[in-house]
């Protein structure tokens, strides 16, 4: 009872923490742009964003993790410098990265002491913070085993040793980064009544994260950003998930691709039931089932990290799974020695990956070995038995990069050395002159430039329209209604429902992007909230 | 083989499993703090010569200490400024520091001394002399304990007593001290000593100062206690039957002491048994010599378990999500 008047009572205070005019540059990378931001002491604030918008750089920075390159930091109405980790836990800032910061042979007790030993010895540390972790314990449902090494316990108990960290420090403003992402829907239940335990003890508390249900769940306010800017704060009550999912997304003019009516043969590519655990035991695939006709486009809508990377994955070839793909009819394996990259491309299977540096390319390699990886084995490239026909895979790339406007059309430069949007075009080539049945393109676009992605994008439909059937994969809305003939959304591991790109709009994908499926009462929402508010009732009552 | 052999041959082993012992606490700190040091050949050897030396001209064997220390710093701190700050290879820094020394002291030592790459013969004060512990003369008639603490446990150098005490110190400050439990922790997961907010790069350069204090003292032994002066080459190797060591003993101080007691052994067996008569056969003294080597080599093959090295280290820190 008495926590509600402090929250009331704290709104007209100073804010716990205010940014202003924040701007962090990597390289070229414009990571957050003249970001400013007021969160209320006693608040859960929500910062939404997809991947890579900037949201984990902000926060890093108030961390002490990075250096702004400029802005002001205020901490309770004091300006406050925070030159490095050490300030940030000074000013009573405490952060659970998304991948923690723990010492995986260490006790809990050891971790949680690491940097605030009382003295030289280690001896009255450890006693004082094994007193300390069982009353936070009770206090807040943090239950872990203070000798229990960090190597043995779960995901989710990790997890609460880094709030105990955080807390420890004496922490009054919690920063936790994408913190259900490995979680299973249980342990993160089990976080949202923790938070509201901290909220109710007046600890403020920043989540970010790209799941608006979770936004809605738990939090008061909540802030939008997009490509390193903050687009809005809106107060959680009177928003809604399609509102933020729009500002997430952008409201930017369609791409509009000249295209022809598809015109589909035959199914090429079948998927029944298809199910994936991660290497975390977090199932990233929950029976996904589709198809792919010739001559049309699949586009997969969906918001980053909902199993659309493993899909790509699990087709390309370099991820088991189990379940049923077909491809123009015939059974593919997809475990044990049949199942990789090499034997799909035997089965007509293109893959032109998400991270083209890490998986579809070697940076340090020139154009001319990018352009036959994978396919190094062919006949026509060979000499003789033991040397490979370097000068004709030489002509042969060159032919092709002028074919796809590669610049500069140099097949001896190394793969680093182009652009992204230069880079991808080798890939797409290197894929597309083989003329496979079915291409898988994760990401097409992405960090791509305005000039490269009209051509990347034609180069894609002029496949289609040779017959060939194509999955695209995209985390970009715009590019996934201009391009695709069919459209799937994948929430969660399933997928959320199929529409025609001439039948639906960017606010209905949105909230079956967010898992929503009616727009007229979205069931899941209310299970969520019901379960949080049966939850954090005896959480509450030691403090009523 | 009677008591007397057994007790000198054990007197041998702890004589020659000190500098090794030194050597593989040394190289313990450093890679407990994630930086792997193949460079404990050279320091010890800039040790030994700058011990001798310094012991040579100013007739001090303190002296002689302080500059061996102090020299085998000066090489700790360049792999620290190459593989902490400028975050270089450390293997190749390390190779760098051997090389350097190799070479550098026979060079010095020639122009210094002129005698063929040679300290004079350290004399008196110059030199480490044994200890003789408090009643080790009249305990020494009595059975089987007097002569083992008169000839085994007492009338060794200083340095001797000192690389043994270090062995229960170093278990005491890595898991007992708050410097043991950051050094732990910075070779292992050094984002979370920095998130922690303590200095990653004063840890590692603090621990491979300690390294550099470790391999002087191993050093200044080797040439003012063990024998007398400097010769080329003198280390014979010994910095890296010490990384052995400290792999058979999974970087742990107390299975340190066991791993180098038993090179210890097997160089002190080698020394006193020249030729090995086994039935009929002779197994001649190159063998013996060889077998500290031969053994290295089977348990850097992975003959002894698993080893898991510290997980962070040979890789600099740079911050990153």
């Amino acid at each position: 009872m008495p926590g509600a008047d402090t929250a009331e009572g704290r709104q007209t205070a100073a804010p716990a923490i205010e940014l202003r005019g924040i701007s962090k540059a990597f390289g070229p990378v414009q990571a957050n742009r003249d970001i400013s931001l007021k969160v209320m002491p006693g608040t859960i604030h929500g910062i939404v964003g997809e991947n890579g918008a900037g949201k984990s750089t902000l926060m890093s920075i108030l961390y002490g993790f990075y250096k702004a390159d400029a802005g002001e930091i205020f901490v309770g109405g004091q300006k406050t410098l925070i030159p490095d980790s050490q300030a940030a836990i000074k000013a009573g800032i405490g952060m659970v990265f998304q991948h923690f910061k723990l010492v995986q042979n260490f006790t809990v007790l050891e971790n949680v002491i690491l940097g605030v030993e009382e003295g030289a010895r280690l001896k009255a540390s450890l006693a004082k913070a094994r007193g300390s972790l069982k009353r936070l314990a009770e206090e807040y449902e943090l239950n872990v085993d203070p000798d229990a090494k960090i190597e043995d316990l779960s995901v989710g108990h990790q997890q609460r040793v880094e709030i105990l960290k955080a807390l420890y420090r004496q922490a009054d403003i919690l920063i936790l980064d994408e913190p259900t992402g490995v979680l299973t829907p249980a342990e993160a239940d089990h976080l949202f009544r923790i938070l509201d335990n901290l909220k109710a003890e007046g600890k403020t508390i920043v989540l970010i994260t790209h799941k608006l249900r979770e936004i809605m769940a738990v939090t008061d306010t909540v802030s939008v950003m997009r490509r390193g800017e903050m687009t809005a704060t809106l107060e959680t009550a009177t928003t809604s998930p399609e509102e933020l999912a729009e500002l997430m997304v952008g409201r930017k003019v369609l791409l509009r691709v000249d295209k022809k009516p598809a015109q589909p043969g035959q199914t090429v590519l079948e998927v029944e039931d298809l199910h994936v655990t991660d290497e975390d035991g977090v199932a990233r695939l929950k029976g996904v089932s589709f198809h792919v006709r010739a001559g049309e486009i699949l586009g997969i809508a969906g918001v980053a990290g909902n199993g659309q990377s493993h899909l790509l994955e699990v087709l390309g070839g370099v991820r088991e799974a189990t379940g049923r793909i077909r491809v123009n009819g015939q059974d593919i394996d997809l475990t044990g020695k049949h199942s990789d990259g090499r034997s799909r491309r035997a089965r007509g299977i293109a893959h032109v990956p998400e991270d083209r540096q890490r998986q579809g390319l070697v940076m340090a390699f020139k154009a001319w070995e990018n352009m036959i990886l994978g396919y190094h084995h062919d006949p026509a490239y060979q000499k003789n038995r033991f040397l490979m026909d370097n000068a004709a895979i030489r002509t042969e790339s060159a032919a092709s990069m002028q074919r796809f406007d590669v610049r500069p059309p140099n097949p001896n430069l190394a793969a680093r050395n182009f652009s992204g949007g230069n880079q991808q075009k080798i890939v797409l080539a290197r894929e597309i002159e083989r003329s496979p049945d079915l291409l898988l393109v994760g990401q097409p676009t992405r960090g791509v430039d305005i000039g490269a992605i009209e051509f990347i994008h034609q180069s894609i439909l002029d496949l289609r329209d040779a017959g060939k059937a194509i999955l695209l994969v995209s985390v970009e809305l715009e590019e996934i209604l201009s391009m695709s003939d069919r459209i799937a959304v994948i929430f969660d591991g399933l997928i959320m429902g199929e529409r025609l790109p001439d039948e639906t709009d960017e606010k209905e994908l949105g909230l079956l992007m967010a898992g929503i499926t009616d727009t007229e009462a979205p069931p899941d929402f209310e299970t969520i909230e019901a379960a949080l508010d049966a939850a954090a009732g005896p959480g509450d009552a030691p403090h009523g | 083989m009677d008591f007397a052999t057994v007790l000198q041959v054990l007197d041998s082993t702890v004589r020659l499993a000190t500098p090794l012992l030194l050597a593989c606490l040394a190289g313990l700190f450093s890679e407990r703090s994630g930086i792997f040091d193949i460079g404990l050949e050279g320091k010890m050897l800039f040790a030994a010569f700058f011990s001798a030396a310094i012991a040579a001209v100013t007739g001090s064997v303190w002296l002689g200490l302080l500059a061996g220390i102090a020299s085998s710093m000066a090489l700790a701190g360049i792999h620290g400024l190459a593989s902490i700050t400028f975050r270089g290879n450390q293997l190749i820094s390390g190779v760098a520091i051997n090389f350097l020394a190799a070479g550098l002291t026979v060079v010095i030592a020639q122009d210094w001394f002129q005698q063929g790459g040679r300290t004079p013969s350290l004399l008196g004060g110059a030199r480490f002399g044994p200890l003789t512990l408090p009643f080790a003369e009249t305990l020494r008639d009595v059975p089987v304990f007097g002569p083992i603490y008169h000839d085994l446990i007492s009338g060794h150098t200083i340095l001797v007593y000192v690389a043994f005490a270090m062995v229960p110190l170093t278990w005491w400050v890595l898991y007992r001290s708050r410097f043991g439990l950051r050094l732990r922790a910075v070779g292992d997961a050094p984002e979370a000593v920095d998130t922690a907010g303590v200095s990653v790069i004063r840890m590692r350069f603090t621990a491979v100062a300690i390294c550099g204090v470790l391999c002087g003292v191993a050093g200044a032994y080797l040439a003012t206690a063990l024998q007398a002066g400097f010769v080329k080459d003198m280390t014979a190797g010994r910095g890296y039957i010490a990384l052995a060591a400290l792999i058979f003993s999974k970087w742990r101080p107390w299975y340190a002491l066991s791993a180098t007691l038993l090179f210890g052994l097997l160089q002190a067996v080698a020394l006193r048994y020249q030729n090995i008569e086994m039935g009929g056969f002779v197994l001649p003294v190159q063998v013996m010599d060889a077998l500290p080597y031969i053994l290295t080599v089977v348990i850097l093959a992975g003959f002894v378990g698993r080893a898991i090295p510290p997980r962070a280290g040979g890789s600099p820190y740079v911050k990153e999500q």
